[in-house]
């Protein structure tokens, strides 16, 4: 060990590479697990088929043609056709935009003010705990489809109205989650240390509390998506989610429900795309759990 | 250099009372021990001091002033502590460099890359180490880190919470020859909580035996070998440590 070290080091410049390494890490070790890898790969695919929709569509998803409906699949309607003549494929192809939108608004709500209420509930307790917890008891008490149901009837049935009942109905169990994290560590030594340095309860809470948190909440939030989805295709197929014409997988079901016994392919394969879209989800938030672990992320 | 004196400090958890009216004074510069079995209160005397805990009675005064009117950051940069866990008193998800930065961060202190380097040369670590993380490095690199993680605020007092009784012997005495070099480079007040005799001695110029919240006897170093304690407890305790070593 040479001594007197110089005295001048590169700060921040390392900053963004450990974060991208870590993400490196983190993709490697999920793609050396098979269920984990199909995870991702159909969530690639989701996206890809999102962001190229109108490319990989072979027909507008809005226009009808009455001389031509429900019929089976073929080469020309991959997927056939539904009892208007939409072509199916290219409306579940649009669809996923739909079903990427409703994942991104809900997690982005429900993640910041599952995280706010769980970690100042744990890290303050007393009184503050009290009242918080009751609130989240309160959303918690009521199954979530029924809750986001009167949600959704009181503000009158579209597809943003459903996203604000799902993102309502889906931050409680993260708060919870959050806070029972935060009880196991409130106490931790360097937390101790933190305030003798003179922080703030803020600061605690955002750089030291936060970061032992996000990765069960990423874990549960992944796994959330699932239940998202099939929240928000339930909405649809009650028709209090997404409204016609939209392409709503949910709402596709729920319209094809009528030709099920003669017409298979109505239901199916939007039908497959939910089974396969929140399957993904979970399979992935499954690898996460293993891949999160502090000591994975930074192997060298 | 500072002095502190506690008055009367008592403190309950719930029903139960941990400590009973303790009243110490620690002269500026001093190494003075605390020592006890376990659940004797040792600790929780450094931790009210430091207002981790804040619900207890009676006075903690640094230099004459009682730092329950000292403002955060003054109290900051009085008063330090080392923690007993080096392996829980790191935060897992900061790195060695962050660890040091929040403290200066906090208190708005601007030229922190000299200062953070400055504090792993006075601990014996190499700069290199600061982009690693607490899992990457051993037990007495740890406390070597939380060591350097309180000299970043430049304090005058620190509080070691039995900084080596999570280390093994060879390190152990690494990391007390180390305390004792910083105390006469930087002419610290160290108050040392530790149940090891041995180490009291190497390190401490008084030391006060306290057994159920209560001081039983405060007593120079020089009274260990021949074990002078007037109080029927802290003879034992001596007694028991001195057999302990020549069992060695």
């Amino acid at each position: 060990m040479s001594m007197t070290p110089p005295l001048t080091i590169p700060d921040k410049s390392r900053k963004m590479p450990q974060g991208i390494y870590m993400l490196g890490n983190i993709l490697r070790f999920l793609a050396r697990t098979p269920t984990s890898l199909f995870g991702i790969v159909v969530l690639v695919l989701l996206l890809l088929m999102a962001t190229f929709a109108p490319l990989l569509a072979t027909h507008d998803p809005y226009v009808q043609n009455l001389n031509n409906v429900l019929q089976p699949p073929s080469m020309a309607h991959f997927f056939g056709t539904d009892e208007l003549g939409r072509d199916i494929y290219s409306r579940l192809v649009h669809g996923s935009r739909i079903t990427l939108t409703i994942i991104t608004l809900v997690t982005l709500v429900v993640g910041p003010i599952g995280l706010l209420f769980g970690t100042v509930a744990g890290y303050f307790g007393g009184k503050i705990d009290m009242v918080l917890m009751r609130i989240t008891d309160i959303f918690l008490s009521f199954p979530s489809l029924i809750l986001s149901l009167a949600f959704v009837a009181a503000l009158g049935p579209s597809l943003n109205n459903a996203i604000i009942a799902i993102a309502l109905t889906a931050w409680p169990p993260i708060a919870r989650l959050a806070r029972a994290e935060t009880l196991t560590f409130r106490n931790a030594d360097y937390i101790s240390a933190a305030r003798l340095q003179g922080a703030s309860s803020a600061r605690i809470i955002w750089h030291s509390i936060v970061p032992m948190c996000l990765p069960s909440v990423i874990i549960r939030l992944t796994l959330n998506m699932a239940t998202v989805i099939l929240t928000a295709a339930g909405l649809g197929f009650l028709g209090l989610g997404a409204q016609p014409p939209l392409p709503e997988w949910g709402a596709m079901i729920a319209t094809g429900r009528r030709y099920m016994i003669d017409h298979w392919w109505l239901v199916t394969f939007p039908g497959i795309a939910i089974l396969a879209v929140s399957l993904a989800f979970n399979l992935l938030g499954d690898g996460l759990r293993d891949a999160l672990d502090p000591k994975q992320m930074n192997r060298r | 250099m500072k002095s502190i004196s506690i008055h009367a400090m008592s403190v309950s958890f719930g029903a139960v009372q941990v400590l009973h009216d303790v009243d110490l004074d620690i002269a500026p510069g001093e190494c003075f021990g605390l020592v006890g079995e376990s659940g004797s209160g040792k600790s929780t005397v450094l931790r009210c001091a430091s207002l981790l805990n804040e619900n207890w009675t009676g006075e903690a005064m640094i230099d004459g002033r009682n730092v329950r009117d000292m403002d955060v950051r003054e109290r900051a940069r009085t008063l330090q502590m080392v923690f007993q866990d080096p392996y829980g008193s790191l935060h897992p998800r900061h790195s060695i460099r962050s660890a040091l930065a929040e403290g200066l961060r906090v208190n708005g202190i601007t030229d922190r890359e000299p200062r953070i380097a400055q504090a792993m040369q006075d601990v014996g670590l190499p700069v290199e180490f600061l982009d690693r993380y607490p899992h990457q490095l051993s037990g007495g690199q740890r406390q070597r880190v939380a060591i350097a993680r309180a000299l970043v605020l430049e304090p005058d007092i620190l509080f070691l919470d039995e900084p080596t009784s999570a280390l093994d012997v060879s390190v152990q005495a690494e990391v007390l020859n180390l305390l004792v070099r910083l105390r006469e480079e930087k002419g610290f007040t160290y108050v040392m909580v530790s149940h090891d005799l041995a180490v009291v001695d190497h390190m401490c110029d008084r030391f006060a035996i306290m057994q159920h919240g209560r001081i039983v006897e405060v007593l120079p170093r020089s009274a260990i070998p021949g074990n002078e304690a007037t109080q029927r407890y802290a003879r034992e305790l001596i007694a028991a440590s001195l057999e302990y070593e020549r069992a060695m």
